[in-house]
């Protein structure tokens, strides 16, 4: 069995909780509790990745400080889905160990069970976040 | 017709003054009887973050295609799903959505092949409404369960297939997509996901015109006289009277076929949803690279 840090594992036991017909409104409060950008961020989006498989824009970066990493993660209010995938991503690594993140499973994403609900070709938007913050950690701590 | 039209002067300009209704007349006619409101949009988590009142949630995605076969739902499920949410045969269905509409179309599309009456757009959909600071509510629908008959769906007349495309060669195509995809530099359009198209460029002989040209900025359609000048001018459609349109999954252009069907008339316009993500991918079919279209196989 994957083992996620608690950070995942209490998401995945959030959507496992409620009943299915319940799932995506769980999804919007998470996508209403996305943070905003801090101001070295907003202010400098030529700083920021896109997410080029993701529907709507949705822009992230990666800090490492001391070992840890520091996921920041913006998308528009018109698209609630994209964000609710980004703050869930965020919440789930967000400060963890950088091998944590190196070595975090793409099985996250499935076993939050939203796929029949939203449909793959949107899920695919998260693994396209996924893949690009392990690259970016990846990219800065070599 | 179930439902008294929208009056407004632009919309008596074009072949179906009654396939439109304004912001204005919708926020008039919010609750009536026999007047169903659908959101369709590309984000399903959209409506819950508010929508207008009384309206209810149709996904493209989840709900009017099949989960197995590439294909529409059929007559059974349509039946199900719509006496689910409350929608009778006769009732006029006014659709919004986000992204200009696209999903909107497409699903006003689809019940088009099911024949439903009496299906509306909202002009300038979602995203006027919004800026227009009209009511919003986040209340979840209730509406009385109905009993939607089960009608064969018929695809003769609105849909074509890639074997349509082959019989069409000669007669107009129209490819909405962006110039980029068109001529072959990429398979999607910019900042969306791939669907998988294994060749880029475009259907022989077709001509291109983004769908985003016949919409102004506040997403409401062009007039009359513009679009005429872009589709029987500039695109050469002229007298065509059957025209087929395609773009990567079919939903950009039922935004376009909706245009050429309901705004300017033309007689038989079929939309091609197989589109870029079939006809890049299939096997031994003709392919027309870069910025001209190209001329139609003469041996198909």
């Amino acid at each position: 069995m994957t083992t996620y840090p608690d950070s995942a594992r209490e998401l995945i036991e959030a959507f496992a909780e409620v009943p299915k017909s319940s799932r995506l409104e769980l999804l919007l409060e998470y996508a209403n509790a996305l943070p905003p950008l801090p101001d070295r961020y907003s202010n400098h989006p030529e700083l920021l990745e896109r997410v080029e498989e993701c529907q709507s824009p949705v822009f992230l970066f990666v800090e490492v400080l001391n070992g840890n990493a520091q996921i920041f993660l913006t998308a528009p209010l018109e698209a609630p889905t994209t964000r609710g995938f980004a703050s869930l991503l965020q919440i789930a690594l967000n400060g963890q160990p950088i091998d944590v993140v190196a070595n975090f499973s793409d099985e996250f994403i499935n076993e939050l069970q939203l796929t029949e609900l939203v449909s793959p070709l949107r899920i695919r938007g998260m693994h396209g976040m996924l893949a690009r913050i392990k690259r970016q950690v990846a990219e800065k701590t070599k | 017709m179930a439902y008294p039209t929208d009056p407004s002067p632009k919309f008596q300009t074009y072949s179906h003054p009654e396939a439109l209704v304004s912001t204005e007349w919708l926020a008039e006619n919010l609750d009536p009887p026999g007047l169903v409101i659908i959101e369709c949009d590309e984000d399903i988590l959209l409506f819950e973050t508010g929508h207008i009142p009384g309206a209810i949630k149709l996904d493209w995605h989840t709900e009017l295609n099949d989960p197995i076969t590439r294909d529409f739902l059929n007559g059974q499920a349509l039946s199900e799903l719509f006496s689910v949410k409350g929608i009778s045969r006769t009732d006029t269905l006014v659709i919004y959505g986000d992204k200009s509409n696209w999903w909107a179309t497409y699903a006003f599309w689809i019940l088009k092949l099911f024949g439903h009456e009496d299906v509306r757009i909202l002009d300038g959909g979602r995203a006027k409404w919004i800026e227009e600071e009209r009511q919003i509510s986040t209340a979840a629908p209730s509406r009385t369960k109905t009993d939607y008959p089960v009608v064969v769906r018929d695809d003769l007349e609105l849909r074509a297939f890639k074997e349509d495309v082959f019989q069409h060669f000669g007669n107009p195509l129209i490819d909405v997509r962006s110039p980029e995809e068109y001529s072959g530099e990429r398979t999607h359009m910019p900042n969306y996901p791939d669907e998988g198209a294994l060749r880029g460029g475009h259907i022989p002989s077709a001509a291109s015109v983004p769908w985003s040209k016949s919409v102004n900025e506040d997403q409401t359609f062009k007039s009359i006289d513009e679009l005429k000048h872009l589709y029987i001018d500039q695109a050469g459609l002229g007298e065509a009277s059957d025209v087929i349109a395609y773009c990567r999954i079919g939903e950009r252009s039922s935004h376009t076929w909706f245009v050429l069907k309901y705004l300017l008339g033309i007689e038989r316009v079929r939309n091609y949803d197989g589109s870029w993500t079939e006809w890049g991918s299939a096997v031994q079919v003709p392919i027309v690279k870069g910025t001209e279209p190209g001329s139609a196989p003469v041996w198909f």
